[in-house]
């Protein structure tokens, strides 16, 4: 067993954990993190995706000890004061969720992608979401939800269902 | 009837693209998935899994493993003996099918690489895990029947007891069902003076691959015992489990809390739930089993899997004049809960949307050493919309004709409707011509075309292809007397119940059961226009056998259509209720109250009183009329007469790397007519994330064995779901003939986009490469397999066909030679 100290959406933690526990583990086993979840084995899905330090990264591929003096925001901690975060509103007015499995790894990804990338093309969304798996919107609204996100979409839906974007200025 | 006037546009909620009440959980991290469950006092399996296709269990040492740390129990099939029940195959297709039995755990001998052997209980997931790798198994390996088409020659046995490989051999005939004429005469008569298209076609095994892994949880220390299952079928599943174990139904509550996807493949009753209800039982404890992702896709069920062998007849004219099925289906190691079924649900879809006046199908589903088939969106309508619009396709080039006219010349016109097929189905609504044009103006079809040509023209190594799909599909699971009279196990209603709360809200209780479908938002859309009642005020219970005892499940398109019609009669039912009642509180005349927009009012008076109103009075009971109950609350069971046929056209650009093979999708255009719609953005989810799933038939997925019946594409490192970066933005539209079925004039969606887009998508390939003498490309069309397609035709001269062989190359760690980096046995490398 390893002692670690770290903080988790805002709250600081300690805990003795076996060394292979992965941080994904260590989420929800420990802390009841359950809004994390694990989608593979191969760190392919991404629905484990969490921020460390700010930025993202699959804890399933991250060992709790290696958190060990570090920060971790998961989509439990994303919402501040009741108000969510521009990312979870805009995957909610977009219809950018089905079953919902994906969506923490989908919109912590998100919310990475657009501190590096204010104002993504649809190719460096596309890019920046292809470490993350969903089986059910075909990424669609996905797309618009980020493209929502950072502005570049007057509404979220037409009648229609699909989205109206807008021209760049 | 119950007069219920339309509300004024504007405060109408069906058609509204409302956001999804569900979502506010989902975007938090709020949720309650079958993993996240925590019970004092609970324990964790692991699996112990067979390594070979096919073998005869010699020996299962657990003695090291029950030493280990944290371990409880440690079972083998003999150590659970009957109580543990068996998997069920709830359509048997025909009275002679031939089926072994399926225990959850293997006996003595396992039948495909991934069955369960043993199973360790102890305190935590990882120490069972641990402990499981200690399990020593001796396997005395057979011979593993493993291709399906050798398998159909029985040469190798998957069950040597059977003595066949061949289970059930189905057929529908145009000429013995009186629905038309006799198809070998048609074909005979193309033969010498016609067209005749002959192709066989191959449907590669697919892996439903929802996001959420499978987990059971089982809690026997109640009255009654609790499985929470990430399932699409909790009603189904409880019925199953009382069924086989012998436990009172009455005993047994199932729960399906937050699922996170299915597409069919959590229409099932698995071993994985059999063996956690056995051992919660037996322990007495509480007991989760969550899968890998390997084990997932190696386990859980599999979809498709055919050969399709095809033969269209038509005049030189372009007729159509009869169609030939011939299918091999592989169903895997056993006959799963639809099983055969599967291919059944395609016997009526082949002929399509087309005027074919003679028709026969034939299917013999054959077992394999491989995981077992079942249901994946679509279930037989994907094949059958594949084989028809390929060759529909094929007959357009063999006439040198445009696809789309072909298809219109032989299709059902909107006059025609209702209009009965050759299948013998009645199509009870539908304009293919509406969705045609509508789609092409989204395309710009004749722009396209014209690039094709300039392309074409010029020699582009990068050549244009377009694809068409004029698709139709039966839904709405489904007819009860229909269902029986193909043998099919149970019935096809549904169920549901409105309460109406003293506080002024709705609880809408339905037995679909929802796993991202956003039933929540859609029937209270439904509920609110109907009672006029606020949208927020309807609030949805469904996926718990205790709070929705009767129901269905949610499969098969049949929620809206089958679900939300039983819906509407119970909100009827309760304005019924509430008439009498509103009059006597009132003091009016029943006849002359009216309901609209949730208020009775008394004809040509101010007076009136809300539904609410009412149902708060009926809640205090202090003054109701003599005789009648002191209760609105109402449940309907909806029984369809008939399916649903939602269509549509969809149109398909692709560019062809002729140099390298590669694929791009450019452009895809749908538009689907549905009939009514309740929500577009929920409807615009459904179509895009259904279309994506069939363009990854097309271009990416498949299951790969080797030849020991390894499953090699057994993770997503190797199970090429698409990414965000593989596909495009679409763009879609809806055409509206309402269904005739379904007061609401409502169809089915969530496997429409899966049913369409396979083939249009595969068709757009084949017409880029056309010039180059390809006429077909096996899916998925890889790279590797368009390359080598150009390079045969070209080696073999124009008209040679690009049939590729074998499986796509999996992704092998070229550090290690050709060894891969999973699990593999003898013969693997070869």
């Amino acid at each position: 067993m390893t002692r670690i100290n770290l903080v988790v959406d805002g709250m600081r933690v300690a805990d003795d954990v076996e060394p292979r526990m992965l941080l994904v583990q260590y989420l929800r086993e420990k802390l009841g993190k359950t809004g994390t979840v694990i989608g593979c084995d191969t760190s392919n899905c991404g629905a484990c995706t969490v921020h460390l330090d700010g930025q993202s990264v699959k804890s399933c591929n991250v060992l709790a000890v290696q958190a060990d003096g570090h920060e971790v925001t998961t989509i439990e901690g994303l919402a501040r004061d009741g108000q969510l975060h521009p990312v979870q509103e805009a995957f909610r007015e977009c219809h950018g969720l089905q079953c919902g499995f994906c969506t923490p790894g989908m919109i912590m990804q998100t919310v990475d992608l657009l501190t590096t990338h204010p104002h993504p093309s649809e190719e460096e969304i596309r890019l920046g979401l292809e470490g993350n798996l969903c089986r059910c919107t075909g990424y669609h609204n996905i797309v618009r939800a980020v493209q929502y996100a950072s502005g570049q979409l007057a509404t979220a839906a037409t009648p229609n269902g699909a989205a109206q974007e807008v021209t760049p200025a | 009837m119950t007069a219920v006037e339309t509300p004024p546009i504007g405060t109408r909620e069906i058609g509204r693209d409302r956001r999804r009440k569900e979502d506010a959980r989902l975007i938090t991290g709020r949720t309650r998935w079958t993993d996240n469950i925590t019970l004092p006092g609970m324990l964790h399996l692991a699996m112990v899994r067979s390594p070979f296709a096919h073998a005869r269990i010699t020996s299962i040492d657990t003695g090291a493993a029950k030493d280990a740390v944290g371990v409880v129990d440690v079972v083998t099939a003999a150590d659970l003996g009957e109580s543990v029940g068996v998997c069920i195959n709830a359509w048997p297709i025909t009275p002679e099918q031939k089926a072994p039995t399926h225990p959850p755990i293997a006996v003595d001998r396992v039948c495909f690489a991934g069955e369960i052997v043993a199973v360790v209980v102890a305190r935590s997931a990882a120490e069972a895990r641990d402990a499981a790798e200690l399990v020593e198994v001796e396997y005395d390996e057979l011979p593993a029947a493993l291709d399906l088409k050798e398998a159909a020659q029985d040469t190798v046995l998957a069950h040597p007891d059977l003595g066949t490989n061949k289970s059930a051999y189905w057929v529908f005939d145009s000429a013995q069902a009186g629905t038309g004429g006799d198809v070998e005469e048609a074909i005979a008569a193309a033969r010498t003076d016609g067209v005749l298209i002959e192709r066989e076609y191959r449907q590669q095994r697919l892996i439903p691959a929802f996001m959420e892994p499978r987990s059971v949880v089982v809690d026997p220390t109640g009255e009654q015992i609790t499985m929470w299952s990430a399932t699409q079928i909790p009603h189904i599943l409880r019925f199953a489990l009382a069924a086989t174990t012998g436990v009172p139904e009455s005993k047994i509550r199932v729960i399906a809390p937050d699922v996170g996807g299915g597409f069919g493949g959590k229409l099932q009753q698995t071993p994985e739930e059999m063996i956690v209800f056995a051992l919660a039982r037996r322990l007495g404890k509480p007991v989760k089993y969550t899968e890998t992702r390997s084990e997932s896709l190696m386990s859980g069920h599999h979809g498709r899997d055919q050969w399709q062998k095809l033969t269209l007849a038509a005049t030189r004219e372009g007729k159509v004049t009869g169609l030939k099925v011939e299918l091999l289906a592989d169903l895997g190691a056993y006959v799963a809960l639809v099983g055969g079924g599967v291919p059944v649900l395609g016997a009526f879809m082949f002929n399509a949307i087309y005027k074919f006046p003679a028709y026969h199908f034939a299917c013999q589903t054959v077992f394999t050493n491989k995981t077992w088939t079942d249901a994946y969106r679509g279930a037989g309508r994907p094949e059958a919309t594949f084989a028809i619009e390929r060759l529909m396709d094929e007959l357009a080039a063999e006439l040198g004709r445009d696809p789309l006219e072909v298809r219109e010349q032989n299709w059902i016109t909107h006059e025609e409707f209702p209009f009965t097929t050759v299948a013998g189905l009645e199509y009870d609504s539908g304009n293919y011509e509406a969705a045609t044009a509508r789609a092409k103006e989204m395309f710009g079809y004749d722009e396209l075309r014209a690039e094709q040509r300039r392309r074409r023209e010029s020699g582009d190594p990068v050549q244009l292809g377009i694809g068409i799909s004029t698709f139709t599909e039966m839904c709405g699971l489904a007819p009860s007397r229909v269902l029986g009279s193909l043998d099919y196990g149970a019935g096809g209603w549904e169920h549901a119940q409105i309460r109406m709360l003293a506080t002024g809200k709705v609880e809408v209780v339905t037995g679909a059961s929802a796993h991202g479908q956003g039933h929540e938002t859609a029937f209270s859309q439904i509920v609110a226009d109907r009672l006029g009642v606020p949208f927020e005020d309807v609030e949805v219970l469904h996926g718990d056998t205790q709070i929705a005892p009767k129901g269905l499940d949610t499969y098969g398109s049949r929620s809206l259509v089958v679900g939300g019609e039983a819906v509407v009669r119970a909100a009827d039912k309760v304005i019924e209720k509430a008439r009498p009642i509103a009059a006597h509180l009132l003091e009016a005349n029943v006849e002359d109250l009216e309901f609209k927009d949730g208020r009775f009012s008394v004809r040509g008076t101010d007076a009136g009183l809300g539904l609410t109103e009412v149902a708060l009075a009926t809640f205090a009971a202090h003054n109701l009329p003599d005789g009648v109950e002191p209760s609105l609350d109402a449940e309907a069971t909806f029984d369809p007469v008939n399916f649903n046929f939602p269509h549509g056209t969809h149109l398909c650009a692709v560019e062809v790397d002729t140099e390298t093979g590669q694929v791009k999708l450019r452009t895809y255009v749908a538009c689907d007519d549905i009939g009514v719609v309740i929500n577009p953005l929920i409807v615009s989810g459904q179509v895009h994330g259904g279309l994506v799933q069939g363009i990854a038939q097309a271009l990416w997925e498949e299951a790969v064995y080797d030849e020991s019946g390894t499953l090699v594409s057994g993770s997503f490192v190797d199970y090429l779901l698409p990414t965000a970066a593989d596909t495009i933005s679409f763009q879609i539209d809806h055409t509206t003939s309402p269904a005739k079925t379904n007061s609401l004039g409502a169809k089915g969606v969530g496997e429409a986009g899966t049913i369409a887009s396979t083939p249009a998508v595969v068709n757009a390939i084949v017409d880029a490469l056309r010039p180059f003498g390809v006429h077909d490309v096996q899916m998925p069309c890889t790279p590797e397999r368009v390359w080598r397609a150009l390079r045969q035709s070209e080696g073999e001269g124009a008209g040679a066909g690009g049939e590729t062989v074998g499986g796509a190359m999996p992704h092998f760690d070229p550090s290690t030679g050709t060894q891969g980096t999973a699990d593999r046995t003898t013969g693997a490398d070869e």
